[in-house]
């Protein structure tokens, strides 16, 4: 399957669209990757370039793998990949240089403090002593772990273990972050810290976000270019704004003093109409305008309390994936 | 930037070269280690038998210092058999530092999954267990060939170019021998350490190693008549290897090139041990 993905738009959250880089961020070439006789990834072609990229798919899809093979962890079996336009076979150490990585598992040395921990994380990276410090304080501060930041890791909470994690994860200012399932038993008021954590990232338009999640709330939230994978190979590729766009004639009306009069204007103009209690669900014809909705009520004497255009969920999107 | 200010900053900054990475694991964990103050306790007791060998090699040119001692007519005989002495000790306290030290070194990464975040940076497997095992090897020299070396410099001054070079040998015996015992005990303590994710029982598992070993070692050779047994004692294969270096004259059961060989395989199977479980993560096939 071979997917050529347009410059990605941001998310309707973002103050203005990035431009989308010349090098695509991930660029997978026929990539498969097998673990003795099971292939898990299965000959991948895709290029990504958007700001946040969101890897979905359901668990054992091969999500971590694909990440776990772009960072040099695996080694493909056939076919390559490159991230920020540096080969995976020949430039891993690059790569590494360029990424933040935050695992999905626990990550972290539990008789170690916060600062001390990130510090080192920075210096392994290659961040002179000093700098790292000031660094390690500045990345505890931006994932809000600032009073916490003394403190051993091993006391932490899962919640603040996963913010430490982000902030070893973005402490030598990579180009790239890759999250791997970042919001994994967190609370739903901490899950909602993270997303406008990332949120916050990414709109500091200073890196790129690969984000990947089973879960369709957190990449709808963050990313604006989504690939679905299941079961190894690529069951889908969504730029999230062109979708949206994609589904503008479809409509949600809520109306009042409108009876099958109105209804049957409607339909005759080509429109199929469902109707449940005030609430009118159309999808425009062809030619026809919103305007034209609003005349014949107007002409009916029909209020249009809220007109809504009825968006494709993230959730719809994956369902359709899943179900072809 | 200051601190307070929170939002994400790229960095733009110099970068350390590569070769040096592996210099702040070294930094981070042997801070860490000395952080324990029976860990600095034994390694302050590691001196004492030194300090001792020092005033009896300052002794041994002082006669009057022994006559003041009331040791009439008694002399101390530094020569290769002292040394050798010297380092069976020091090679005693090393394996009780290792006990305590090495277990620490990975498995707190493993038990808590780090390993990944060490190796999604520039930094190897290879490096990492540079870095790690450098904290033994750098603790373990300090108490082994730095101080025999000491003492051997101690004795030259005191006997004179002379002696100096006519046992120049020991001092190349002092430096080997202590480095095959480091080499052994660094890879034995870090591959235990990768393999048990709990501290206490790598520790124990690393006693076990030594004196159950000797102990199996000796079982079979009683049961089937042989000297085979001595090869996975690894208390014997250094002790021969120190004899031969030394030039002790001692019966072994075995040659010190077999005992060679024998070591550098333990050397290689903790190393294979390494290898296959320091890794970022590990595929079950």
């Amino acid at each position: 399957m071979s997917i050529a993905i347009q410059p990605g738009a941001a998310d309707s959250t973002t103050k203005e669209t990035p431009a989308a880089p010349e090098t695509p961020v991930i660029e997978l070439e026929s990539l498969s990757v097998r673990f003795g006789s099971r292939e898990i990834l299965s000959n991948l072609v895709c290029s990504l370039r958007g700001r946040a990229i969101g890897l979905l798919g359901p668990n054992g899809a091969g999500k971590s793998t694909l990440i776990n093979t772009l960072l040099g962890f695996y080694k493909p079996s056939s076919g390559t990949a490159s991230v920020l336009g540096h080969d995976i076979r020949t430039g891993t150490r690059t790569i590494r240089s360029l990424v933040g990585y935050m695992p999905e598992n626990d990550a972290f040395i539990s008789k170690m403090s916060a600062v001390s921990f990130v510090q080192m994380m920075a210096e392994l990276s290659g961040v002179p002593m000093a700098a790292a410090l000031e660094r390690a304080h500045e990345a505890l501060f931006c994932v809000g772990l600032a009073e916490a930041r003394y403190r051993q890791l091993g006391t932490y909470s899962l919640g603040m273990k996963q913010l430490a994690k982000l902030a070893q994860a973005i402490a030598h200012g990579p180009k790239l972050l890759i999250l791997d399932e970042p919001t994994n038993g967190l609370d739903p008021s901490a899950r909602q810290r993270m997303i406008r954590m990332i949120r916050d990232i990414r709109d500091s338009r200073q890196l790129q976000i690969v984000l990947c999640s089973h879960l369709l709330r957190d990449v709808e939230d963050t990313c604006d270019e989504v690939l679905i994978l299941n079961q190894g190979r690529i069951a889908h590729y969504s730029n999230l704004e062109e979708e949206r766009k994609a589904n503008k004639r479809f409509l949600e009306l809520e109306t009042y003093g409108a009876n099958g009069d109105f209804t049957e204007a409607i339909e005759k103009l080509g429109c199929e109409c469902a109707v449940t209690a005030n609430l009118l669900k159309m999808i425009l014809a062809d030619g026809v305008e919103v305007r034209d909705i609003y005349r014949i009520a107007a002409e009916r004497d029909v209020r249009i309390r809220r007109l809504n255009f009825r968006r494709d969920t993230l959730e719809d999107i994956f369902l359709k994936a899943m179900g072809s | 930037m200051a601190v307070y200010r929170r939002t994400y900053t790229t960095y733009s900054g110099p970068l350390t070269p590569a070769w040096s990475r592996c210099l702040v694991l070294f930094r981070y964990s042997r801070r860490n280690l000395f952080r324990s103050k029976l860990q600095t306790g034994l390694f302050v007791l590691c001196f004492f038998y030194p300090l001792i060998s020092l005033i009896a090699i300052y002794a041994a040119h002082n006669l009057s210092f022994l006559e003041r001692l009331g040791a009439n007519g008694q002399t101390i005989s530094i020569d290769n058999r002292f040394f050798f002495y010297f380092i069976n000790v020091q090679g005693v306290l090393a394996f009780v530092l290792t006990a305590f030290t090495g277990p620490g070194l990975i498995s707190p990464d493993i038990a808590n999954g780090a390993l990944p975040l060490y190796f999604c940076r520039p930094f190897s497997r290879a490096e990492y267990v540079v870095g790690k095992a450098s904290v033994l090897a750098i603790l373990l020299s300090e108490i082994t060939w730095v101080p025999g070396l000491v003492l051997f410099a101690v004795q030259s001054s005191l006997a004179g170019p002379g002696w100096a070079w006519q046992h120049l040998w020991i001092a190349g015996s002092i430096i080997l021998s202590s480095l095959i015992w480091i080499a052994v005990l660094s890879l034995l303590a870090m591959a235990l350490s990768a393999w048990v994710k709990w501290r206490i029982v790598a520790g124990a598992l690393l006693l076990a190693v030594l004196f159950f070993g000797a102990g199996f070692a000796q079982a079979i050779n009683a049961v089937m008549r042989t000297q085979s047994g001595h090869f996975i004692d690894i208390v014997y294969l250094m002790a021969t290897v120190w004899t031969s270096l030394f030039r002790m004259d001692s019966e072994r059961a075995m040659s010190s090139a077999e005992a060679w060989i024998a070591l550098l395989g333990y050397c290689g199977v903790c190393l294979a041990l390494l290898v296959r479980k320091v890794r970022a993560y590990e595929v079950i096939k």
